[in-house]
């Protein structure tokens, strides 16, 4: 209980003067996002703001992960978009409501662990594709425009990466934002803005339930795009925590994220908001803000609904270039470049499942369809390799009467067949003593291929021995956590 | 051979600490590690840059200046704590302790004090430490929170070391007392110093059998016992005791009550700790 209360003491209150700032630098780069992200998603800028400020704010009492941002994201909002079109606004609060959910029960049911099966390649994939994703979902706004929006994307772009060599007191984004504004203003541009994309909120948010028929139908409607949210939220937020884990080199309770990010969904469908999640770029900004603790979540929620509130008629006029610079600036921050360098270094299947993860995503615009095929093709190339590693050696007696096969390595369904053929059926023997006692019999395919290998040599007219089965069928685990039994281990790897 | 573990900071106390150690450690023969516990990083370390924008790659040069500026400062840090467990050793070795190792660690005195003390046979902590101030931001310093996780004595060292030459056990009838007193009994800590024994509350027969009754352990252990018992508030019954008496050593129970009821109305033990103004011997 006091360690309880001292570890929430220091989580929140641990360093106070950072996080304030940070909590502000982070509010002032949520508000574009949160427009784009609730355009992309094709709701009101309101949808998203409402989302950004309820995820923020419930994440930083309930998130597993310190110091980490969480918010309405592009990775959720692309998935509804074709939910948006056909059914409406009232199905995407639902579908929010049900992702928050199935959420909570993944945290509750420790799913967090499957994580380890995403391996680094795929990560990148998943990384890149958001920012692919986020770099597309800017087109819309660059396509059948003037020379002038052109002009002013450019602008703003030079003042983002610019800015900060004057001065890293004053957020670049921001600087962005006020220059182009005044510009577009002082000049009278005739370019869009904020207040063209939908409605700004006006007031605080407010409890609803979504207005949907309660029907098995709109079950089924709204049951594949929570799913999909709740993957890629819970995939996005728990990457975010392991990368805000290594900065801070601190550990972060995952399951409670899990459970966290379930709770802030489901209440933010309440209140009128889009699903979101941890932001990998934003949350990047708040550790290099100095924000550590979850007082600095907290205010970037709070500051960015105050900002909206009181300044929200001039949000309005802020013309759409300015945010397009901005998610142009998020899209190539959150693209791995490094990735691009290391296609050349680093192994061939490992470039190929981030390749198509990306792939998959970019064609899909859907970041769990990617990832899934990603696992997918890491785990068929493990396999693959994996099944190389086994030898079949032999031994012919003096007589030529008798020969021994000694068969080692890992032997299971990818490497049945070149273990059979690793026999000669041909030469026409006495005996045949086959010693598996150093070989790792993983599945029934691969005792199917070694009954079908006895049976062969039988059918030479050779009597077939079969030495150390006992040994190598120890392989075969079926049941998980059998390395818990003393020895196992030993007894896997010794023969 | 009996084992002690002092912890020191380098503050005020640490002195105090590596007597009280040196006292104890040469009286029954025991060696000391001297432990410094390199705090918990602070949490917010580089510069602030509040740009607020996101370079390509901003991620790994992120981690790379966050990590370049945690390993300077872990450096000095390691550095300084280093001084401190050597001269700490010195101090030890120059009162006549044979066996003193230093040891150096990182991270949190509480997870040092869980993973160091199977070995040990008592721990010696200072009452207030180098982050007193900061300390009492939190509910309960460093030194409640040892104490309350320790399984093993917990000798607070006041701040200057005095020869102990009579000690005072504050008697409330309760297991953690009663483990001190067959611990006293039995060990040779304390040979033939003369034993005070109090206890506090209102004299009724089952109390003052109890009183009798531990007196008599430790009588018949060869100690010159003199037990009384008093009413009022236990912490100033017990400070005025030992202040009249010249007592140099007080041995207590430690924490007996709930952490939840101990949360609201304050620890009793804390508070003793606090209103005396010489070392405490804590059992649990």
């Amino acid at each position: 209980m006091i360690e309880f209360l001292s570890r929430m003491r220091s989580e929140w209150f641990g360093n106070i003067r950072g996080d304030i700032l940070a909590g502000l630098v982070v509010a002032l780069a949520l508000i574009p996002e949160a427009i784009a992200f609730s355009i992309i998603a094709g709701v009101d800028p309101k949808v998203g703001l409402y989302a950004s400020f309820s995820i923020a704010v419930l994440i930083a009492f309930v998130g597993g992960r310190p110091g980490m941002i969480s918010a309405a994201t592009a990775a959720t909002a692309v998935l509804m978009v074709t939910l948006v079109r056909d059914h409406g606004l009232e199905y995407l609060l639902a579908t929010t409501v049900l992702a928050g959910l199935l959420q909570i029960a993944a945290g509750f049911l420790r799913l967090g662990y499957v994580m380890r099966f995403v391996s680094r390649s795929v990560m990148t994939g998943f990384v890149n594709a958001l920012a692919i994703l986020i770099f597309l979902a800017q087109l819309p706004e660059l396509t059948g425009v003037s020379w002038v929006t052109y002009a002013m994307v450019a602008g703003g772009l030079a003042i983002i990466y610019l800015f900060p060599r004057l001065t890293k007191v004053i957020p670049s984004p921001l600087v962005c934002i006020v220059v182009l504004t005044g510009l577009s203003f002082a000049l009278g541009l005739d370019v869009r803005t904020v207040g063209d994309m939908g409605e700004l909120p006006s007031t605080l948010p407010m409890f609803l339930i979504p207005q949907i028929p309660l029907t098995l139908e709109t079950l089924l409607i709204i049951l594949p795009y929570a799913a999909a949210v709740a993957v890629v939220g819970l995939l996005e937020s728990l990457m975010t925590a392991t990368i805000v884990d290594d900065l801070t080199d601190t550990t972060s309770d995952k399951n409670q994220e899990c459970i966290g990010q379930g709770i802030a969904n489901t209440a933010t469908g309440f209140i009128g908001g889009m699903a979101g999640c941890a932001m990998i770029g934003q949350s990047i900004i708040n550790i290099k803000s100095g924000g550590r603790g979850r007082l600095s979540t907290f205010l970037a929620g709070a500051f960015l609904l105050f900002m909206i509130l009181v300044l929200g008629d001039l949000v309005s006029v802020i013309p759409m270039a300015a945010l397009v610079a901005i998610m142009i600036m998020v899209s190539i921050g959150t693209f791995s470049w490094a990735s691009v360098k290391n296609l050349a270094v680093h192994p061939r299947s490992s470039s190929i499942v981030m390749l198509a993860t990306v792939a998959t995503v970019v064609y899909t615009h859907n970041l769990a369809i990617g990832v899934f095929a990603g696992v997918l093709l890491s785990g068929i190339f493990f396999a693959w390799k994996i099944s190389q590693i086994f030898r079949v050696t032999s031994t012919l007696s003096e007589d030529g009467r008798e020969r021994i096969y000694t068969v080692a390595g890992q032997i299971f369904f990818a490497s049945a067949e070149d273990f059979t053929n690793a026999f000669d059926f041909k030469e026409a023997l006495e005996r045949v003593t086959i010693d598996v006692s150093q070989a790792h019999i993983w599945d029934i395919s691969s005792v199917q291929a070694l009954d079908m290998i006895i049976l062969k040599f039988r059918r030479e007219g050779a009597d077939v021995n079969v030495v150390g089965m006992n040994e190598a069928s120890e392989t075969i685990v079926d049941r998980l956590a059998i390395h818990d039994k003393p020895g196992a281990l030993e007894r896997l790897m010794g023969h | 051979m009996a084992k002690l573990i002092a912890f020191i900071d380098g503050s005020i106390y640490s002195e105090s600490v590596l007597d009280h150690a040196a006292w104890v450690a040469t009286t029954i023969g025991a060696s000391v590690d001297v432990i410094h516990v390199i705090g918990r990083r602070d949490v917010a370390s580089a510069d602030f840059n509040l740009s607020g924008n996101l370079e390509a790659g901003s991620h790994q040069s992120l981690l790379n200046e966050l990590a370049d500026h945690d390993a300077q400062r872990a450096k000095l840090a390691q550095q300084r704590g280093r001084l401190v467990v050597d001269s700490g050793v010195a101090r030890l070795q120059a009162a006549g302790v044979a066996a003193a190792h230093p040891r150096l660690r990182t991270g949190d005195i509480v997870e040092a004090v869980q993973e160091l003390e199977g070995e040990a046979d008592l721990i010696v902590i200072g009452k207030r430490g180098e982050a007193a101030d900061f300390a009492k931001l939190h509910l309960g310093s460093n030194l409640e929170r040892v104490a309350r996780v320790s399984r093993k004595p917990v000798m607070v060292a006041s701040r200057a070391f005095r020869p102990v030459k009579r000690f005072l056990i504050a008697f409330d009838g309760g297991p953690s007392v009663m483990k001190a007193v067959d611990h006293i009994a039995h060990g040779s800590l304390f040979p033939g110093l003369p034993c005070h024994m109090i206890m506090v509350g209102r004299e009724t027969p089952d109390a003052l059998g109890k009183l009798e009754a531990a007196a008599e352990t430790l009588r018949r252990a060869g100690y010159e016992v003199d037990a009384t018992m008093e009413a009022g508030e236990p912490e100033e019954v017990i400070a005025r005791h030992a202040e009249a008496e010249h007592i140099d050593l007080l041995v207590m129970g430690a924490y007996g009550h709930s952490r939840v009821r101990s949360l609201i109305i304050g620890s009793t033990t804390s508070e003793m700790i606090r209103s005396v103004k010489i070392p405490v011997m804590l059992f649990r």
